[in-house]
């Protein structure tokens, strides 16, 4: 039987078997800290009430769900978008990191410190670091503050300070690492804003809460719009699954509306450049929880491919490994060059240019299979304008 | 009895510990390095098994854990390489690593593998006190391995007599909030916080690591507690080391101040 709590967090912090705190006693008393503390400051009234203020004011929520008519005609079913892309800083990633810049100042703390892959969680923290006068530093991969450029000025703008995370891979996870051993280095008087599902309990939890707004909207929008709350399917990208978990957080129990998840394919799973973690990874440890990672026989972290950097992640957030597990969600690897298409056809079709991550979920229409009389809502979780330089060269 | 319980029955001051990663600098050095620790008087050794996402470690122990992993290292390779070495060394064996690798190796055939080869306890950081209590405790039991917990500036008294209550062997005290290989030197700080760990009265002996390099900070370290580790100092001196052997033992015992 269907309760309400089978699909999201246990009150040790698991989903299934996946989640957890597995973390160096260095980290303990921060992470315990956040534990015993974010579900009463994240209930309380005036937290709520400022939260849902700058939700509204700074970031231009609720954003638009969108019926893209010549998207619903190529195949042949009624799509909607979720219009994450017109948050202020052009992503999802800012629902999180006001909420999260909001609990650490409630915490005492006066320091932030993130990851970024993309640059969109980094510039989405740099934003609100410096609209409540917080001192933030980004840690970000070598290779990515290369292909990422934009979005390194910007987060300078803004007045953050972006390290370079020189280590393994040279990329997201090891960003993770490095700002994880920051955190370690500075325990007292800095908050971490992990930018995903990811992390020890209770980042997976929090994080998904702050961006379960996104479902909470489109039930409402679609309720408006169509007479009933639920469509057939709700289709999201995942990385590490921030927007995907926004996206399903109101669905999970019911039954009626098919999740789906679109991982990175990269070059194509059995090509050894993939980051589709399900389809490639077995369960085990990073990052501070038990999940499903791609990984070598002897337990070492593989370096994942993928054309969008905010999808070049080896594992995924716990709730979607438990998600997969249970087979509540249908997951699918989308390749580069099938994302590439689904981003110009949604340009030429619709007038909006997707985030190549985004662009994953897109693709996946592709697949799905969708029949006349049902209804998708696709999470279009971040705009293009990061990516133009890798779509033309692919025009 | 266990090599490290019989280590901190025999001796209750200046135990010197000294960490190394396995497969550094060369993929065959991990057991010339050993011999060259118990032949030199080390007391303990901790060997690292490498790891691609070390976050408790700074760049010093990072870099070895890549080198020793693009040299072809893993957590079966140590062990054949450990395998029937214990007749010819005195010296308690402990495993640091990450719990990813001995999870997929499987808790069990690890721990049964630690026995056959001699290893005697594990350091896990990344190993929640309460996942270990609930299922791993009686398996480590079982094989006679014991697990090292860990204790640092932030951990709050209650916490620390629950660790001590579930430790056998030692406690390792981490002398200051960072990675290794961060910080060099013992501040009248920590020494503060040696001494009120000392007040409390464990029944378990401590060890101090992190920042601990040389004799000074080595004899310092040592009046505060059972003795200290050093890690990335000596990750340093195989790293320069023209004769392993020889420069291991000088180490050694000028640490030791002999
Ligand atoms: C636009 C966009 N979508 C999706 C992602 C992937 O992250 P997540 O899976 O946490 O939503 C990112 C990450 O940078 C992003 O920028």
């Amino acid at each position: 039987m269907t309760t309400a709590q089978q699909y999201n967090v246990n009150e040790k912090g698991y989903y299934g078997e996946f989640g957890g705190a597995f973390i160096p006693e260095m980290l303990y008393p921060n992470v315990e800290e956040l534990k015993n503390n974010y579900l009463s400051i994240i209930n309380d009234p005036a937290f709520k009430a400022e939260f849902d203020a700058l939700l509204k004011d700074y970031v231009g929520r609720p954003t638009p769900l969108f019926l893209a008519e010549r998207l619903s005609e190529k195949y042949n079913t009624t799509i909607y978008l979720k219009r994450e892309d017109l948050c202020h800083t052009g992503a999802h990633k800012v629902n999180n990191t006001i909420g999260q810049a909001l609990l650490a100042k409630r915490l005492g703390k006066r320091r932030i410190v993130a990851e970024t892959g993309a640059g969109q969680h980094g510039v989405a923290t740099a934003t609100v670091c410096a609209l409540m006068g917080l001192e933030c530093i980004v840690y970000m991969g070598e290779i990515d503050i290369e292909r990422q450029a934009p979005n390194v000025a910007r987060m300078k703008m803004l007045g953050a300070e972006v390290r370079a995370a020189k280590s393994g891979s040279k990329t997201l996870k090891d960003a993770t690492n490095d700002a994880m051993r920051h955190w370690i280095n500075n325990p007292v008087d800095t908050h971490y804003i992990i930018g995903s599902v990811v992390g020890p309990h209770p980042y997976p939890d929090m994080v998904a809460r702050f961006q379960s707004i996104i479902s909470e909207e489109i039930k409402w929008q679609l309720q408006e719009k169509t007479g009933t709350t639920n469509p057939d399917y709700v289709i999201a990208c995942v990385g590490g699954g921030s927007n995907a978990a926004g996206a399903f957080y109101h669905f999970l129990d019911d039954a009626q509306t098919q999740l789906v998840a679109a991982e990175a394919g990269g070059h194509g799973i059995s090509s050894g450049f993939s980051a589709a973690t399900t389809f490639l990874g077995k369960p085990g440890v990073l990052h501070g929880s038990r999940s499903i990672l791609m990984q070598t026989e002897d337990g070492q972290v593989v370096e994942p491919h993928s054309i969008s950097a905010g999808l070049d992640y080896p594992g995924i957030g716990p709730m979607h490994a438990h998600l997969f597990d249970t087979k509540r969600a249908k997951f699918f690897a989308i390749t580069d060059e099938a994302a590439l298409k689904a981003g110009f056809q949604l340009s030429k079709l619709e007038g909006i240019i997707p985030a190549l991550e985004s662009a994953h979920a897109l693709a996946a229409l592709e697949e799905l299979g969708a029949q006349p009389n049902e209804t998708v809502v696709v999470n279009l979780s971040g705009r293009g304008d990061k990516d133009l330089a890798t779509y033309m060269k692919h025009l | 009895m266990n090599r490290i319980t019989q280590l901190f029955e025999q001796k209750k001051n200046n135990v010197l510990n000294i960490y190394f990663t396995a497969g550094y600098p060369q993929l065959n050095d991990t057991t010339t390095i050993l011999k060259a620790l118990d032949e030199s008087g080390a007391d303990l050794v901790e060997i690292g098994m490498p790891y691609s996402d070390p976050i408790a470690d700074g760049e010093t122990i990072q870099h070895a854990n890549q080198v020793a992993l693009d040299n072809g290292m893993s957590v079966k390779l140590l062990f054949e390489q450990l395998a029937g070495i214990r007749p010819a060394i005195k010296v308690p064996i402990l495993l640091m690593g990450y719990i990813n690798p001995v999870l997929q190796f499987g808790i069990e055939e690890f721990c049964k593998k630690c026995q056959e080869v001699g290893v005697d306890g594990l350091i896990l950081p990344d190993l929640p006190a309460d996942v270990f209590e609930e299922n791993y405790k009686v398996i480590f039991e079982k094989y006679g391995i014991l697990n090292i917990f860990l204790i640092t500036p932030q951990t709050s008294e209650t916490r620390i007599s629950h660790i001590d209550a579930i430790s056998e062997g030692f406690i390792y005290m981490v002398s200051s909030a960072s990675i290794t290989g961060a910080k060099s030197g013992i501040s009248d700080e920590q020494e503060a916080y040696f001494s009120r760990i000392n007040a409390m009265s464990l029944k378990n002996p401590r060890l101090i690591g992190f920042g601990i390099s040389d004799n000074a900070t080595f004899t310092k370290a040592s009046s505060h507690a059972a003795g200290a580790i050093i890690g990335s100092a000596f990750i340093k001196v195989v790293t320069e080391a023209k004769d392993l052997s020889a420069d291991i033992n000088a180490f050694v015992k000028s640490v030791k101040g002999e």
